[in-house]
């Protein structure tokens, strides 16, 4: 019965944590760029005012079902990822599986935006996919370095290596974790690698057609997603949390440094993206992984 | 009971606090927006964004004089959003034609062709006037009386004709131009 209570509740507050770290992200921005900054509580608000239009246009099935898929995509990486000292879903493995899991959700909103015909949404459907073709590589040389380091694929076990050990794995494989906070950054979508939604160029790319709840949904989609992402990091790399609280205020803390580069940085070109991630973050996480084996 | 939470008071009590702008700018009146969401004044603690695409956005500005071309940019524009969408005349140019109230290649006033929720007199409107207008348009959304959107359903013909008058005047035709 907890369970099942909890297949409800647990997406609820990742969809309410996530939305409030959006609004914290744009009111940190606002400061930095010295403006007042909306409340920190408006995208409930957006997402609020989304739900409740009115839609008079569709664009075929597809476009209707992209958002859904988006969430169900990113509520199954939920599943599986231990959140405070809670995991709904653990086993042996589940890192390698959440890795795969992860890329569903941007595939749905894919799939949606191509259907919606727009010619912007094309061209930010092929860049986003790849940014993410970029991003994979050094993301999962991350990966391997820690699966590597505390030779287990179940992320509760990382966690408790992490705890028994006394060190997160931060200071045990540094390189990894910059690497994938390097990467988190493309994951996520903050300059520099907002490229596919970059909305002075396309017109904010795969979201182009949407609008009403349909938008509303991909803010859900949003806010699940950077949960999952963040909460991904936490687990790996600042040895999860003892509850929801310190794992939220580690998850923020993660946020806000993606929030400062993304505050003052301009925006790559998608070869310039490639060319970085390819390069550097990949030598990173290479070396890293011969410090592992050593 | 979803369509009477859709136009109910909760509802219009977000809506009012979450106005996204379509990025359109038309005549000289585009030059007053930057001011307004830059530093100083900061739209955006309203929780009004600027928007890229038609689709996501509620509020239409219509910033200035529109030549006949643009008016039917802006019609299509219009169509385009989602309801509910408000539109907000700025300056004297869309009130009543302005200093351009005799020139032959625009419109004099943009209420005969589209429903106009609030209007910003003066030519050029400073930005404490566009913040009136942004706090009255809040006000009318939250008491339920911006219906412009409402309005245009209803007199459908009667905009059509006029703007149909007013291409078919200066030789534009539906579908070439
Ligand atoms: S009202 Fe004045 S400032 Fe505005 S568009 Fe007309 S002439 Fe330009």
């Amino acid at each position: 019965m907890l369970f099942l209570y909890n297949i409800i509740i647990v997406p609820i507050i990742a969809i309410l944590i996530g939305l409030l770290f959006l609004g914290i992200a744009r009111k940190v921005t606002a400061r930095i760029h010295r403006r007042y900054g909306p409340p920190v509580i408006q995208p409930y608000f957006d997402t609020l005012k989304l739900l409740t239009k009115e839609d008079n246009i569709t664009h075929g099935v597809m476009y209707m079902l992209g958002p859904a898929i988006g969430i169900a995509g990113s509520l199954l990486t939920l599943f599986f990822i231990p959140i405070g000292k809670y995991a709904l879903f653990s086993m042996h493995g589940d890192l390698i599986l959440v890795l795969y899991l992860g890329v569903i959700g941007s595939l749905g909103m894919a799939l949606g935006a191509g259907d919606s015909g727009n010619p912007n949404a094309a061209i930010g459907v092929s860049r986003g996919l790849s940014l993410m073709l970029s991003y994979e590589f050094p993301l999962v040389l991350a990966i391997v370095g820690v699966i590597l380091k505390y030779n287990t694929t179940s992320i509760s076990a990382i966690i408790q290596k992490q705890v028994t050990s006394g060190w997160w794995a931060i200071f045990v494989i540094p390189l990894s974790a910059l690497v994938f906070d390097i990467a988190l950054q493309g994951i996520l979508g903050e300059k520099p690698f907002d490229i596919p939604i970059a909305p002075h160029e396309i017109n904010s790319g795969p979201m182009v057609e949407y609008g009403g709840k349909y938008l509303g949904m991909l803010q859900i989609f949003a806010s699940l997603h950077l949960f999952t992402e963040l909460a991904l990091f936490v687990d790996l790399f600042l040895g999860g949390g003892a509850n929801i609280i310190t794992f939220s205020l580690k998850m923020l803390v993660v946020f806000l440094l993606a929030i400062f580069i993304n505050a003052i940085m301009p925006r790559f070109r998608m070869d310039q993206a490639f060319k970085f991630y390819w390069k550097w973050p990949a030598i990173l996480g290479l070396i890293s992984l011969i410090f592992v084996f050593i | 009971m979803l369509e009477s939470f859709r136009g109910g008071k909760v509802a219009r009590w977000f809506k009012g606090r979450s106005m996204w702008l379509l990025h359109f700018c038309t005549g000289c009146g585009a030059i007053e927006l930057p001011p307004s969401m830059t530093s100083r004044y900061d739209l955006e603690r309203f929780g009004i964004i600027p928007m890229a695409s038609p689709r996501q956005a509620d509020v239409l500005l219509i910033t200035g004089y529109l030549s006949v071309k643009t008016l039917k940019r802006v019609i299509t524009t219009y169509e385009q959003m989602l309801d509910p969408k408000y539109v907000i005349g700025f300056g004297s140019c869309t009130i009543n034609g302005g200093m351009y109230w005799d020139s032959y290649a625009t419109i004099n006033k943009l209420d005969y062709y589209l429903p106009v929720d609030v209007y910003i007199s003066g030519c050029m409107p400073a930005p404490d006037a566009i913040f009136a207008a942004f706090l009255e348009l809040r006000e009318k959304i939250e008491k339920g009386e911006a219906n412009g959107y409402k309005l245009y359903k209803i007199h459908y013909e009667r905009y059509k004709a006029n703007q149909d008058k007013v291409f078919k005047n200066r030789g534009i035709i539906e579908g070439e131009d």
